[in-house]
């Protein structure tokens, strides 16, 4: 299980969202590798699921996995909902 | 032995990777973890370096070619750019600047009220970049060009979420988050503006804007398009002949142009990497010390933390900022008659939209659709008069076509500069 967060330059946000993720997967003991990249380098990386803010989340849709688009980048209880909607469908 | 050790400190990719290594054993990861983790930022700092010769090579005929069409000297501002050609020279006192800064804001957030803990890591690392060359340029150097640069550091990293958290606060609607962005300033200015010109109940949210714009948020792209466009201007002005023969033995010239600017892109993506390699392990250590020492204080976040509040602002800020660019840059081609010798700031598309987007979205939240064009359009402008005034402190690097972008790079510096040369005359 590979998660990709991105951003537009994929150095700040999709860093905190990373380890936001990271805390979820832990606290709901979920295995899974998480990485952070712009948006450029994200159509060359494979990943199960795809996370971007709403403002950006279109521009994964084409990818090829999963993507959950966040209303915002600060909400813990959005993002393990929607985390762990993505898990089990 | 002794100079073996001091000449692994003095390279900068080590000793950085010995800071993340102090992470990572802080953090009490285990043994493979930590060797990984310090290898990848060795790695990431290398990779830099060569980033800087990519943009440093595209710049310089963009360059020649500016000077050479309107004998002038054109300069593109560009964070990544500037940091990776600064890092040459003062990679080993910006690694320590770094170290020593961010302690100094666990400090300040600790003992005093200022409660703000600044994780927008590649921004902390540009700032004690552009602190240690100004610092170096006005005559310091060794222990005291560190200890004054890491309080400054620490200081700057509380201070600027601060101002901004009087906004930030209408516009999360939460008082728990901070905004860490070295260009507070001009988010200021913009919710400053949106309150005088603005209503912030005719939101931007509330027009149907339409997204099609909103392919420029990959930024590779945008710098690669925008590039494109500003080196074919100053090829034209330059000549078909003057660019075959100088610059690009023979290859049409329209080819060269749109060549360099996609390298230039191309830099800016290689340097992106390795930034992310660098802070892959030091801003999870620092999140994770900073947090469980001072467990009171506002996270400050990077930028786009405000984006999904107001997407419609995003994008309505940026083309605003945009113009400001443009308009600032047509300004200082006037004031360049009679002060000949003074640079002229093109619009770079990274600080424009970033910044630019920010601002759209502070002053929509003091001045709704009014508030977020008129707020933007100014911080456009201030961002691309504050690089005019900075350059001059910056030394050596002053002279490179392109320089530090965002706003409180541009007065932090300006300042910086002003108070050395007091002290030194």
């Amino acid at each position: 299980m590979k998660i990709l967060v991105c951003c537009g330059s994929g150095l700040g946000s999709s860093f905190m969202i990373e380890m936001n993720i990271k805390k979820v997967l832990k606290e709901i003991n979920v295995e899974a590798t998480v990485d952070h990249s712009d948006l450029s380098s994200a159509s060359g990386i494979k990943a199960d699921i795809y996370v971007g803010t709403r403002d950006i989340a279109s521009q994964l849709t084409s990818l090829g996995g999963k993507v959950i688009s966040l209303n915002s980048m600060i909400d813990m209880k959005e993002l393990k909902e929607k985390l762990v909607a993505a898990l089990q469908g | 032995m002794l100079k073996f050790i001091t000449d692994v400190l003095s390279v900068p990719a080590i000793l950085v990777g010995i800071i993340s290594m102090i992470g990572l054993i802080a953090l009490k990861k285990s043994g493979p973890d930590i060797l990984k983790g310090t290898v990848k930022t060795i790695l990431g700092f290398l990779i830099l370096g060569g980033g800087a010769g990519i943009v440093v090579g595209a710049l310089s005929s963009f360059g020649i070619m500016f000077q050479h069409g309107f004998s002038i000297n054109g300069v593109v501002p560009h964070n990544e750019a500037i940091v990776a050609m600064a890092l040459k020279t003062y990679g080993t006192q910006t690694a320590l600047i770094m170290a020593f800064g961010m302690v100094a804001n666990v400090l300040i957030a600790r003992f005093t009220p200022l409660k703000y803990i600044f994780l927008t890591g590649h921004h902390t690392f540009y700032m004690a970049c552009m602190i240690a060359a100004i610092l170096g340029a006005g005559g310091m150097s060794g222990v005291s060009l560190v200890a004054v640069g890491a309080v400054v550091l620490g200081f700057i990293m509380a201070f600027f979420p601060a101002i901004a958290q009087p906004t930030m606060r209408k516009i999360t609607g939460t008082d728990d988050v901070a905004f860490g962005h070295f260009s507070t300033l001009g988010y200021v200015l913009s919710a400053w503006i949106g309150s005088l010109v603005g209503n912030k109940e005719k939101t931007t949210e509330d027009i149907n804007f339409p997204q099609g714009l909103s392919f420029l948020r990959d930024s590779s792209l945008s710098i690669s398009l925008v590039m494109a466009i500003l080196y074919l201007i100053v090829a034209f002005a330059s000549g078909q002949g003057f660019v075959e023969k100088e610059l690009s033995s023979g290859q049409h010239f329209l080819v060269f142009a749109i060549i360099q600017a996609i390298t230039f892109a191309g830099g800016v993506y290689v340097i992106l990497a390795g930034v992310r390699l660098v802070l892959a392990e030091i801003v999870p250590a620092f999140t994770g010390i900073a947090t469980s020492l001072v467990p009171n204080a506002k996270p400050a976040l990077d930028c786009p933390v405000v984006y999904p509040y107001a997407p419609n602002a995003v994008l309505i800020g940026f083309l605003s900022s945009f113009a400001g660019g443009v308009i600032g840059m047509i300004v200082l081609l006037i004031m360049d008659k009679s002060m000949p010798g003074l640079p002229i700031i093109l619009p770079g598309v990274v600080p424009h939209f970033f910044c630019g987007s920010t601002a759209g979205v502070f002053g929509n939240a003091t001045g709704g659709l009014r508030g977020a064009v008129f707020g933007a359009f100014a911080q456009g402008l201030l961002i691309t008069f504050l690089p005019v005034l900075l350059m001059p402190v910056l030394g050596s690097l002053g002279f490179a076509n392109t320089t530090f972008s965002d706003a409180d790079f541009g007065a932090v510096g300006i300042l910086l500069g002003h108070v050395l040369n007091l002290f030194g005359q």
